[in-house]
């Protein structure tokens, strides 16, 4: 079996709603049967070129920053773009694996549930945060950015791990309920405004607003364990060996109980 | 059956079921982890008097430990599930939640799991955070020499209590020495423990006695004492019996480390005092589980 691979025959001018191409709903149909499914009041066969038969490990081939929820609330198989990705890259996604090689706009990771987002170049806003009228975030599961995030990274995120190894706009880790969030690069203001519980692992000290206190430099055992599960991601925070940090607390205007803990490089 | 001048009695001993668990302790060095892990296996000989059987399993190296610290894993055995959890929260908040550097994780899976750390972390008084890593829940208590770390639970498993046998022989030193030669060879055994005192027990008892209150008392049989005043298991030259108690999770890891008991035991040979191995049992009354002395030593190392 070859992956089931969607060549883009034509640059898009278009946003694309791609959320039926998931290894949930291709599972089982014809080469056929899929290039008839309408994304957008286009069929599929019209837009893609497909190939392959392996429908549990999906390639979109010429991806672009229009192909809006890829990976929308899927729950099995993989899928990689080479390529771009829209907005709400890995929407709701349940389990399984997305790869995207390019950029990825706003809301990546949006509602994530469980299973790993990997994203070799940057992203937009509110990755890994919660869609409009819900009050939780991302509640499970891996990102990975080898590149840059927007503003509000994690904001009401529930539970999960988002490693970034670029930089970070502005209210990171805003009203995060908990779970950890890692970041190499440089971080904007105001990170952890309303925070209330989880962990912003910081390689960088920004500058922090006046209700984020300073609890202290000290050695932490539970980060060999956190540094260990990080291993598998082959990342640059596999190298972090320190188990020495500062830690902040906030946010104190809602008697938040979250940290940063900023990676302590004297030791 | 007689190995190397010493007499293997056609007998069994006779153990049952139990319910137990594994803690891997953690520490700044094995020195603290020890303290920790002694504290905690401590008043823990025997389920008639301390609730729950515990001892240490063995050492672990930082490659070894979930949080790359040296530490030891400790085996705690109970007749039911409700005591072991009882005990177990009981021992981890008094023992290793004091200890200094002390850190506590799951040693054993199990679909069956029981509190570790769940309900110690109301100590840190809403200061405690939680982590969530690789599917596994860990408790940060903010405590004063740093943070407390623990797994939120442990697993709990089916087990066996009360394997055991006997050592007859010619005085107290010999008795002991042969005890002490067998528990350095069972200690490399893992999956089991021996809880009493350096693995020894001399107050082998027998079920019931003449006085109403007591479920358990001396097994008069077998004390050299009293050889003209009962029905004596014991010949004329025996002055000394000692007893080696084994709980285990499986029927299997407390034959093996019967069998390299008994084998070190015997390879001291009968100048060492040694006479006879025989071991306690009740007729078949007390548990399901024999451990045939005879098919235990003629069988291969596992």
């Amino acid at each position: 079996m070859t992956e089931l691979t969607f060549t883009l025959k034509q640059p898009l001018t278009h946003s694309l709603d791609c959320a039926q191409l998931t290894p949930d709903f291709l599972k089982g149909l014809s080469i056929s049967q899929i290039g008839a499914i309408k994304l957008s009041n286009q069929l599929v066969s019209e837009l893609f070129e497909i190939t392959g038969d392996d429908a549990e490990n999906i390639v979109f081939k010429n991806s672009s920053q229009f192909f809006d929820n890829v990976g929308k609330n899927m729950t099995l198989g993989s899928i990689t773009l080479e390529g771009d990705a829209g907005a709400y890259l890995g929407f709701g996604l349940k389990n399984g694996t997305i790869h995207c090689n390019g950029n990825a706009q706003a809301f990546a990771a949006c509602n994530m549930v469980s299973g790993l987002l990997k994203i070799d170049g940057n992203t937009g806003d509110f990755l890994g945060g919660a869609s409009s009228g819900l009050r939780k975030g991302m509640r499970g599961g891996t990102v990975i950015i080898k590149g840059n995030a927007g503003d509000r990274v994690g904001d009401q995120m529930r539970r999960g791990l988002i490693l970034i190894e670029g930089n970070v706009g502005n209210y990171c880790a805003s009203r995060m309920i908990a779970g950890t969030i890692g970041v190499l690069g440089n971080v904007g203001e105001y990170a952890c405004f309303n925070m209330k519980r989880g962990t912003l692992l910081l390689a960088k000290r920004p500058k922090l607003h006046a209700t984020i206190q300073d609890c202290g430099t000290h050695t932490l055992p539970f980060l060999n364990l956190m540094f260990k599960s990080f291993k598998p991601f082959n990342t640059q925070f596999s190298n972090i060996e320190t188990k020495r940090v500062q830690r902040f607390v906030g946010d104190a205007v809602c008697s938040g109980n979250g940290e940063i803990l900023l990676i302590s490089h004297s030791s | 059956m007689i190995i190397n001048g010493v007499q293997i009695d056609e007998t069994f001993a006779e153990a049952f079921n139990m319910r137990g668990t594994r803690v891997i302790i953690t520490a700044q060095n094995l020195k603290w982890a020890y303290h920790a892990a002694n504290a905690m296996t401590g008043f823990a000989t025997s389920v008639i008097g301390c609730g729950v059987e515990a001892g240490i399993e063995r050492e672990m190296t930082e490659d070894e430990t979930p949080d790359g610290r040296p530490g030891v894993s400790i085996l705690m055995f109970a007749m039911g599930s409700k005591v072991l959890m009882q005990q177990l929260e009981t021992r981890m908040g008094q023992c290793i939640l004091t200890c200094p550097t002390a850190a506590a994780f799951s040693g054993i899976d199990s679909d069956e799991k029981i509190n570790l750390g769940k309900n110690l972390r109301f100590f840190g008084d809403g200061f405690q955070t939680s982590k969530l890593i690789s599917a596994k829940r860990y408790w940060r208590v903010p405590v004063m020499d740093g943070e407390f770390l623990c797994e939120e639970t442990t697993g709990m498993v089916r087990a066996i209590g009360g394997g055991n046998f006997l050592i007859l022989a010619t005085s107290q030193p010999a008795a002991l020495a042969a005890a002490e030669a067998a528990i350095t060879a069972m200690k490399k055994i893992p999956n089991v423990i021996m809880p009493f005192p350096g693995g020894v027990v001399r107050s082998g008892s027998k079920v019931g006695s003449k006085y109403k209150t007591m479920f358990a008392s001396t097994n008069d049989a077998f004390c050299p004492t009293l050889k003209g005043a009962t029905n004596t298991e014991l010949s004329p030259e025996i002055e000394s019996v000692m007893e080696i108690v084994i709980d285990g999770i499986g029927f299997d890891d407390i034959a093996e480390s019967m069998r390299v008991g008994i084998q070190a035991i015997c390879d001291l040979g009968e100048a060492s005092g040694v006479k006879r191995i025989s071991a306690g049992n009740y007729g078949g009354k007390l548990g399901p589980h024999h451990f045939k002395l005879h098919e235990i030593m003629t069988s291969k190392s596992t």
